[in-house]
Formats: C-alpha cells, sequence, structure tokens
C-alpha cells in the first residue's frame, strides 16, 4: 500500500490516517462474510446503527460458557474507513491471547480501540465508539440469552422492568429494528413474559418510539 | 523499486488544471509584467491596458461593458459580495431572500447569517433531479423580496436550472408591480465553461464566475453587477474594482481567467459532446457491471437540465468514504456526498434537498469529467471499481431495496 488515502474535510484542514488504520481497513480481520451468517451458529449477536446515519456494525460472539471467554468474534460493518478499521481492530482485542472474558470485554472503552488504531481523526471518533456499543449489546444478547437478565448492562437508561433489566434504551432499539408492539419487543430481548405494569409502559414505549422514528 | 502510479482525475467539479495556453499568457505578469497597475509610469500604464483587455474580452462572452466586471478572489467572494452587498444596501426596500435549498455553501452560509440578521428567506425545494422551475420562484416572489439567488448548475448532482426563464418571470414582475426589486444573482461556477452565460439572455443583474472550474488559476473570480443594481462594497482600501472590491489586481489571474474563458467558450460546443458520450459511456457500463446503482440528477439524456461531465451515482449498501479511499490506491480521485469527507454528520444537503433518502446519500459517488479524460481513464476505473465494490458489499450488513419506500430502518438522523 502506498501513503495515498488523504481525505479532505470541507474546512480545509487535511488529515491521514495511521497506517494500523489503513491495514485494518484494506485487510480486515475476522469478517463474516454476507450469506456465512446462519452457518456461523454464533452464540450471541450485537447490531447498531443504520444506514440512514451512515454506520451500521454487526458483532457475532461465540462465546465459552463455563469460562465466559469470547471464543470468537465475526463482523460486518457499513461505513467509513475508520468504521471498518475500528471493528477490526476490536475483533482482534477481543480474540487474540486466548481470548477476552467477558468482564474485561465490557471494559473496553472507545479511547483503547482508539489507541490501538493509533488514534483516529477528531470528527471520526464515533466510529469507534459504534464499535464499543455494538459489543455491548452482543454481551446483553448473551445475557439474555443465558438467562442472566440481572447482569444486562443498563447504563445511563431508564429502567422499566426491574426483573429483567429492560431499559428504555432496550425498546427503543428493538423498536428501530422493526419491533411494532409488545410481542415482538419481548422476542428481540428473549423474555417470555413481564408483568401487567410493565406491559403497559411497553406498550406507551413503543407507540412513542414507532411515532418519533417512523410516524 | 518504485512504479509510477497510474492517475486518473475525475473531480473537475472541484477544481481544474491550468490549461498551458493559460499558463503561458499568464507568465509574464509575474515577472517583467509585475508592475501595479494603479501606477502612472508606462510598465504600469501598459500592464493597466492588458488588465482592461481582459475585462474587456471577458465583458463580450458575457455580452456587457467592462465596468460591470468586478474581479474577486474567486466565486465564494463573489457570492458573498452579490448577497451581502445588495442586501444591506437595499434593506430599506424589503428584507426577503429567494434562494434553493441546493445552492453551494458560499450562497447558503451567507444567507444563512442574513437570516440571523432578520431578513426572512424562502428556500426553494427541487424536485427528485434536482430541479427548480420558474413557476416555484414566480409563486415566492412578495412585495418586499429585494433578491432572488439562484444557481446556474449544481456542483454536486450536475442540473442546469432554467436561470433565462426565471430572470423572465422577475422581470415581468418588476413591470407588474413597478418595482426595480427583487434583484437577481445566479452562481454559474460549474457553468461557466460548459454553457452560454450571456447575461443578456440570461436575464440576471448579478452573476458569480470563477476560473478555477474551467482551467484557468485559482484566486480569481468575478462578480457581474448590471448597471444601476445598488450595492455595498465589500473590501474598503485602494478603491480598485470600481470602488466595489480594493485591493490590487492579481493581475496574472485576470490575465489566466479571459484566456480560460475564452478558450472554453470557443470549445464548448464540441466538448460537450465529447464528455456526454464518455459520461454516458462510463454510466453504462456501470450498469451493466454493478448491480444496485441509483443514478442521482437529471436522466442522462437530458442534456438541457444536466451537465456533460457530471455522473452522480448512489451505490446501496456501501458507504462513499470507503470507496473513495480505495480508488485513491489505485490512483482514481473523485468525490462523495457522504457525511464522512464532511465537517458534519450529514450527508450532502444537495442530495437530502432532492429527497434522496440518507441511506442512499451515504453511497454516493460523484464523477466530474474533463478534458485530458479518455475512454481508457473510464476502462482503468471500470476495471477496479466493481471489484472494491463487491469486497465492500461482502463486509456490510446492509441490503437495502432499490424502492426506497421498501427500506424500513428509521428515517431520521440518529446523531
Amino acid at each position: 500500500m502506498t501513503d495515498g488515502a488523504a481525505i479532505r474535510g470541507n474546512d480545509g484542514s487535511k488529515w491521514l490516517y495511521t497506517d494500523i488504520v489503513k491495514d485494518h481497513f484494506f485487510n480486515p480481520r475476522n469478517i463474516l462474510y454476507h450469506g456465512e451468517e446462519k452457518d456461523f451458529q454464533a452464540d450471541a449477536q450485537g447490531r447498531v446503527g443504520s444506514p440512514a446515519c451512515g454506520d451500521e456494525m454487526v458483532i457475532w460472539l461465540k462465546i465459552d460458557p463455563k469460562k465466559e471467554k469470547i471464543t470468537e468474534c465475526k463482523w460486518q460493518t457499513f461505513g467509513c474507513g475508520s468504521a471498518i478499521a475500528s471493528t477490526s481492530v476490536l475483533s482482534v482485542m477481543l480474540t487474540e491471547n486466548g481470548g477476552m472474558n467477558l468482564e474485561e470485554a465490557l471494559k473496553i472503552r472507545p479511547q483503547d480501540i482508539m489507541d490501538r488504531l493509533g488514534g483516529l481523526p477528531a470528527r471520526k471518533i464515533h466510529c469507534s465508539v459504534l464499535g464499543d456499543k455494538a459489543l455491548q449489546a452482543a454481551i446483553n444478547d448473551w445475557f439474555r440469552k443465558t438467562g442472566q437478565h440481572e447482569r444486562v448492562i443498563t447504563e445511563g437508561s431508564k429502567i422499566v422492568d426491574t426483573e429483567h433489566n429492560i431499559t428504555e434504551k432496550d425498546v427503543e432499539e428493538a423498536v428501530l429494528d422493526g419491533a411494532r408492539d409488545i410481542e415482538d419487543v419481548l422476542k428481540k430481548l428473549q423474555i417470555k413474559k413481564v408483568e401487567s405494569e410493565v406491559e403497559h409502559t411497553l406498550e406507551q414505549l413503543i407507540r412513542f418510539y414507532t411515532e418519533k422514528y417512523f410516524g | 523499486m518504485l512504479t509510477k502510479k497510474r492517475k486518473v482525475y475525475l473531480d473537475h467539479a472541484a477544481t481544474t488544471p491550468v490549461r498551458e495556453e493559460v499558463l503561458l499568457a499568464m507568465m509574464p505578469y509575474f515577472t517583467e509584467r509585475f508592475a501595479n497597475p494603479s501606477g502612472i509610469y508606462a510598465d504600469a500604464l501598459e500592464v493597466r491596458r492588458d488588465v482592461d483587455k481582459a475585462r474587456n474580452s471577458i465583458a463580450n462572452i458575457l455580452q456587457t461593458q467592462g465596468e460591470c466586471i468586478i474581479f474577486t478572489s474567486g466565486g465564494t467572494e463573489s457570492c458573498n459580495t452579490a448577497l451581502f452587498g445588495v442586501a444591506y444596501k437595499n434593506e430599506a426596500n424589503g428584507k426577503h431572500i429567494i434562494t434553493t435549498k441546493l445552492e453551494h455553501h458560499a450562497v447558503l452560509h451567507p444567507i444563512q447569517k442574513l437570516e440571523k440578521e432578520g431578513f426572512e428567506v424562502t428556500y426553494l425545494t427541487p424536485d427528485k433531479f434536482g430541479y427548480v422551475s420558474a413557476k416555484q420562484v414566480r409563486e415566492a416572489l412578495r412585495e418586499d423580496t429585494v433578491l432572488v439567488s439562484i444557481m446556474y448548475a449544481n456542483n454536486e448532482i450536475g442540473t442546469i436550472l432554467p436561470i433565462a426563464e426565471i430572470g423572465k418571470e422577475i422581470i415581468k414582475w418588476r413591470k407588474e408591480k413597478n418595482t426595480k426589486y427583487p434583484y437577481f444573482h445566479t452562481d454559474a461556477c460549474q457553468a461557466g465553461g460548459v454553457l452560454d452565460i450571456s447575461v443578456e439572455k440570461l436575464h440576471v443583474d448579478l452573476l458569480t464566475l470563477n476560473a478555477s472550474k474551467l482551467y484557468g488559476p485559482k484566486g480569481i473570480g468575478l462578480l457581474y453587477k448590471r448597471r444601476g443594481v445598488q450595492m455595498e462594497q465589500m473590501l474598503y482600501g485602494g478603491g480598485q474594482e470600481m470602488k466595489f472590491r480594493a485591493g490590487t489586481e492579481n493581475v496574472p489571474g485576470i490575465i489566466g481567467f479571459a484566456k480560460a474563458l475564452e478558450l472554453a467558450q470557443k470549445e464548448k460546443d464540441e466538448e460537450n459532446g465529447r464528455l456526454i458520450e464518455l459520461r454516458n459511456y462510463f454510466y453504462e457500463r456501470i450498469q451493466k457491471e454493478i448491480p444496485k446503482v441509483k443514478l442521482n440528477g437529471a436522466l442522462l439524456k437530458e442534456s438541457d437540465t444536466r451537465l456533460p461531465n457530471n455522473l452522480n451515482v448512489s451505490i446501496l449498501d456501501i458507504e462513499g468514504e470507503a470507496i473513495l479511499l480505495y480508488l485513491d490506491e489505485y490512483g482514481i480521485m473523485t468525490s462523495t456526498g457522504s457525511a464522512c469527507t464532511a465537517d458534519s454528520l450529514d450527508p450532502s444537503h444537495v442530495l437530502l434537498s432532492c429527497s434522496l433518502p440518507y441511506e442512499y446519500a451515504h453511497g454516493s459517488l460523484r464523477f466530474t469529467l474533463g478534458r485530458e479524460n479518455t475512454k481508457a481513464d473510464i476502462d482503468y476505473v471500470m476495471e477496479h471499481l466493481p471489484g472494491i465494490v463487491e469486497k465492500l458489499r461482502k463486509i456490510s450488513p446492509v441490503t437495502l431495496s432499490d424502492d426506497p419506500g421498501k427500506n424500513v430502518h428509521p428515517k431520521y438522523h440518529q446523531r
């Protein structure tokens, strides 16, 4: 590869991706190619973003249940150079040295991803935040699948059901992901049943988010 | 061993290289003909004469007089001068401005500033091809409209707007209402080397043009101002440019601008035909070899409403900047309307104004062809582009429908 790939901002400033970013962009690691999703048989999946926002990421994990270790991490990303590179480097961080355990993985911050990339231009920082969010969504998916609702990360969002740790954010994301009624939402969150009071709150939230985003 | 990378430049709407003939014409004015045209000695008078000659040659092409041509530092300065200059000078007669949503930022940002200062603005919405009709302008006119500013041709999707028709409507309005308002400005930066820029035929009062889009040098532009149009000056100082733009003249720039404009206008018919053919060949190959591609802007067969050199497409399911990075590795230079190369996180305001969904805008690519491009260049791009698209699609989780109504993800913009 040459030292090309200079992208210029409208304000006239010029910045270059680091060699690590370019390496991960041009040679992404741990890709799960389109069409191979089913065969991979992931234990957990996390999806964030939307093509309308300019970035969408999916992370698939295989997890050793006894050691709670990530044994494999695969991904797909729709996005710019740094979005692709940051998911790639995150997948390496999660699986190198025999794999990270979930508690460690949850401690990964956007800054850690950026550091591994040798830095990102200021206006690209949100791309690494997205990778961190996709990972958290995948681990939450794992907690729900294994019935560990109390471990679901609810940081920064109001909890609407303390029994299963369902947050407003979960409902919002379920709606963004296509859920339109309470059954859809519970199915996405892998929960069988909630108290009738909670049902009422959920219905209101679904209506609210559906109108907000699709109305 | 270093091998020289092949380069294919397909970003002529951003800027163009300076033509050899233009550079040669400019050269003496950097050295032996360096005198300040305001001087009164023989050398200065000679330079003054050459500047006036260049001014008159440009005025001839615009079908006006030299005194109506104000040289500036470029398109941005001309637009700013026209908008602020007219708005401030005439605000006692009305504070309403009409423009479109697909103008360049050099027009939109000054107008937004005026809006903050108390002007009222109507932003006309283009149709899905980027077209704004004279009827739309007519319907937006008000008794307090002092200024209408509408671009001649769009820089991103290449749509040509009906400036002459709009100009006629405005003249009709003025006659009916017995007023001299509104003044009509057009940003013709993308049109200067390609379309007829006679201000007589366009019925405009103000017109912005620059050299760096028509194989002239950067740093030189002009504002045509019809005699009698009231406008405040923006720069104060030595009183150059009929007192509208103080500062020692950019003499080599002016000489180069005149030469470049003369050549472009002389050659435009032949060159336009060649570019249309080349551009259409490019799009045919894209259509054949890359699935799920949408054309943005006017239909290619409608040469009256689309610039000859512009091709803007959305490649679904992948993001524009990622494509640019790959193309750059092969020496192919082009641009995107995706958010990722801009300051904001929103994709191109032009594409959005034509009701293009966000998810299509993020995957847009703009190719703008020019004089030095050949069929071999297009073949070279097509050697690589389909593979790049395939590679990026394989790692993308997104599968959009060709039909925007079928894409169920949210309409809003998350961040």
